[in-house]
């Protein structure tokens, strides 16, 4: 103990700011914890009933769960998303991994005007986005198809694997590469051998990202999407919208385990990069 | 350039080309959207001929009424005489329904003179103010859009007036757009700073958890997020349930939280709060320690050595959490759309009204190019304050 952390105004100081802390992580963390035990409600409400509270177990059941794997357009939803997704990942990580490499290259000329633009997209209001996709890509008749969002996604997810990839090679040792040269290795058996696996975390994690993005995105699908390319959050959409049920939480509850997931897995790949790098 | 240069270049290249296309060139259609818009010059190309040495005040003429038949007939057969009609509506009401029912009684005209069965469908033909509309409609760029999405009106004399009070929508649209994101971005400097301050200094593990806390709302479905807040804050919902059970707010004076500005205000604080705590603690751990101990040791309370010594070396990363908050915000739509009410509306959901409900795709593209050119500021400002250099995902 120092000191000043005896002086009674600091105490009451620490006190105030842990307190209001703990108010604040309630904040941040009340909606998504309400919702979880919600969504196994016998009852078509949103609240706790009585039964609930009492841990009665005949108020609680999943009936709302077997109503959504039940129902087509649910699982119709899951799998648009599901290859959106991965579609739009695997083209946004392989230009993003390309486009950070020569970023980061000491060499790369006129480096800031070729970030802000591939960083564009991420700052850009999505209704905006969404906006002038749907006029262009219905000129060359990509609305309402499947390529059509694919690449609207892709292009929303590059600057997330830009940004941790770029991040990831800022870390790297460059004397690796020149080492690896001197040895006599050519340019692409750099990458593969040398580059690529010390970045690989970076890159899966860019990946994550632009996925994450891809399977959360409305507003573009919203303008752009047909009936058969509605995706999981368009079908949330609608029933947030028209008759908000319990069916909604079910399909919330499992957007926050696979939340959770993608958290740990990004955080572990962070810890992994951490290590490898030494720093 | 050099060899390794060109190597660089071309390695960006195809996302440069890519983003281009698919992201850079649709924002261009959109902005020329706004100021170009050819269908009434295309389905009346005669007509307007015919108007383009007009004095704008005596009858046009037989010539003229003659063209507007035929094309507008043509428009008929064409089925485009609905979006014509529509555009010549935005210039002045009560034309759509003037150009429609001409359109379909003309058929039952073999002949002219066209002015006088014109005349005799509808007496506003004989208004030069009508053939007018028709004149400006015809206009394939125009800045009509613009001057409506800033409230502004030309009148026929071709100045330019502010629309009268009750009429202003857009300007003051804006206007909370901007104010209300900047309430947002200070709550959330007020929520975020005490715990990115609390998560900079806790021991590793804590801080690993406490960081994870911030970071899983961050990874959670925006959806999911908006629709927990209706769940908690209707009238039927938690907090009210809440409220009610500790006897705060009677039964039948349950508060309503949500479908509001209310709503749109806390749901917006906390989507984007990560966006605010993730910066400033990055900016927080590079502080060295031992910098408070020393202004302690030299005498200053904590409230002197923080205001003189911490806080002015965390405002960079205040500024760039804030602008990144702010940028966010006012841009943002789904929230606001779901939360939001009528009263919780912001620019973004006018742009939406627009292109999907009034189908007035110019003033969407307007709004937005407004919109935009407010981002595209913040934008640069963000860069400058080094916020694109040091951003990191985590």
């Amino acid at each position: 103990m120092n000191m000043t952390a005896a002086e009674p105004g600091q105490r009451i100081g620490r006190i105030v700011h842990r307190t209001a802390c703990a108010l604040i992580f309630t904040f941040l963390m009340a909606p998504i914890l309400v919702i979880v035990p919600l969504s196994f409600n016998a009852e078509p409400y949103f609240t706790f009933t009585e039964g609930m509270l009492r841990l009665d177990p005949d108020a609680w059941s999943l009936r709302w769960y077997r109503q959504i794997l039940g129902d087509d357009a649910w699982r119709r939803a899951f799998a648009n998303s599901l290859f959106i997704g991965v579609a739009s990942t695997a083209l946004a990580t392989v230009l993003g991994t390309l486009a950070a490499l020569g970023l980061s290259s000491p060499d790369m000329p006129a480096r800031r005007l070729a970030m802000g633009l591939m960083i564009s997209p991420m700052v850009t209001p999505l209704i905006i986005s969404a906006t002038g996709m749907f006029f262009f890509y219905s000129t060359l008749g990509l609305s309402q198809t499947h390529a059509g969002l694919i690449l609207a996604h892709a292009a929303l997810g590059t600057p997330f694997v830009v940004i941790t990839v770029t991040a990831a090679l800022s870390a790297f040792d460059t004397n690796l590469t020149r080492a690896a040269a001197s040895l006599g290795a050519g340019p692409l058996q750099i990458f593969r051998r040398v580059q690529l696996p010390l970045i690989a975390p970076g890159v899966v994690s860019g990946a994550l990202f632009a996925f994450a993005t891809s399977f959360d995105e409305v507003v573009v699908v919203l303008f752009m999407a047909g009936e058969d390319q509605r995706t999981l959050p368009r079908q949330m959409w609608g029933g947030i919208r028209e008759q908000i049920s319990p069916a909604i939480l079910a399909v919330a509850t499992f957007l926050i385990v696979f939340a959770v997931l993608l958290l740990l897995t990004v955080d572990g790949l962070r810890r992994r990069a951490a290590a490898a790098g030494g720093r | 350039m050099t060899r390794p240069a060109r190597r660089a270049a071309a390695l960006t290249l195809p996302l440069v080309a890519f983003t281009g296309v698919t992201f850079v060139i649709p924002l261009a259609t959109m902005l020329v959207r706004s100021v170009h818009d050819p269908v009434v010059a295309d389905a009346l190309p005669d007509t307007l001929d015919r108007l383009r040495g007009w004095d704008g005040q005596s009858d046009p003429g037989e010539a003229a009424y003659a063209a507007a038949a035929r094309e507008l007939l043509r428009a008929r057969e064409e089925r485009t005489l609905g979006r014509v009609a529509s555009r010549m509506n935005r210039v002045r009401s009560g034309l759509r329904s003037v150009v429609v029912r001409s359109a379909r009684r003309l058929q039952d005209f073999p002949d002219g003179p066209w002015r006088a069965v014109m005349l005799d469908i509808d007496d506003d033909w004989g208004d030069p103010a009508t053939w007018r509309a028709i004149r400006t409609a015809g206009d394939r760029f125009t800045a009509r859009h613009y001057l409506n999405a800033a409230d502004l009106q030309r009148l026929s004399d071709g100045s330019i007036a502010r629309q009268p009070p009750d009429q202003r929508i857009y300007l003051p649209l804006l206007w909370r757009t901007l104010t209300v994101s900047l309430g947002i971005t200070g709550l959330c400097l007020a929520l975020g700073y005490p715990i990115a301050y609390l998560i900079a200094h806790a021991p590793p593990g804590r801080a690993g958890f406490l960081l994870g806390l911030v970071l899983l709302p961050f990874w959670t479905s925006l959806l999911v997020r908006t629709t927990s807040w209706i769940v908690l804050l209707q009238t039927q919902g938690v907090v009210n349930d809440l409220l009610v059970a500790v006897g705060l707010v009677a039964d039948d004076g349950r508060i309503a939280l949500v479908y509001n500005m209310t709503g749109t205000v806390v749901a917006m604080t906390h989507v984007l709060l990560p966006f605010m705590v993730l910066p400033v603690y990055s900016i927080m751990r590079a502080i060295p320690p031992q910098q408070m101990r020393a202004a302690a040791s030299l005498g200053a309370g904590f409230p002197r050595a923080f205001l003189r010594v911490y806080w002015p070396q965390t405002l960079s990363g205040v500024g760039a959490g804030s602008l990144l908050v702010f940028i966010l915000a006012i841009g943002y739509y789904i929230t606001p759309a779901l939360v939001g009410g009528q009263s919780g509306q912001l620019i973004s959901n006018f742009i939406a009204y627009h292109m999907q409900t009034s189908l007035n795709w110019g003033l969407a593209g307007a709004l937005g190019g407004i919109l935009l050119a407010c981002v595209a500021v913040l934008y640069l400002l963000f860069d400058r304050v080094g916020g694109l250099e040091r951003m990191r995902l985590r």
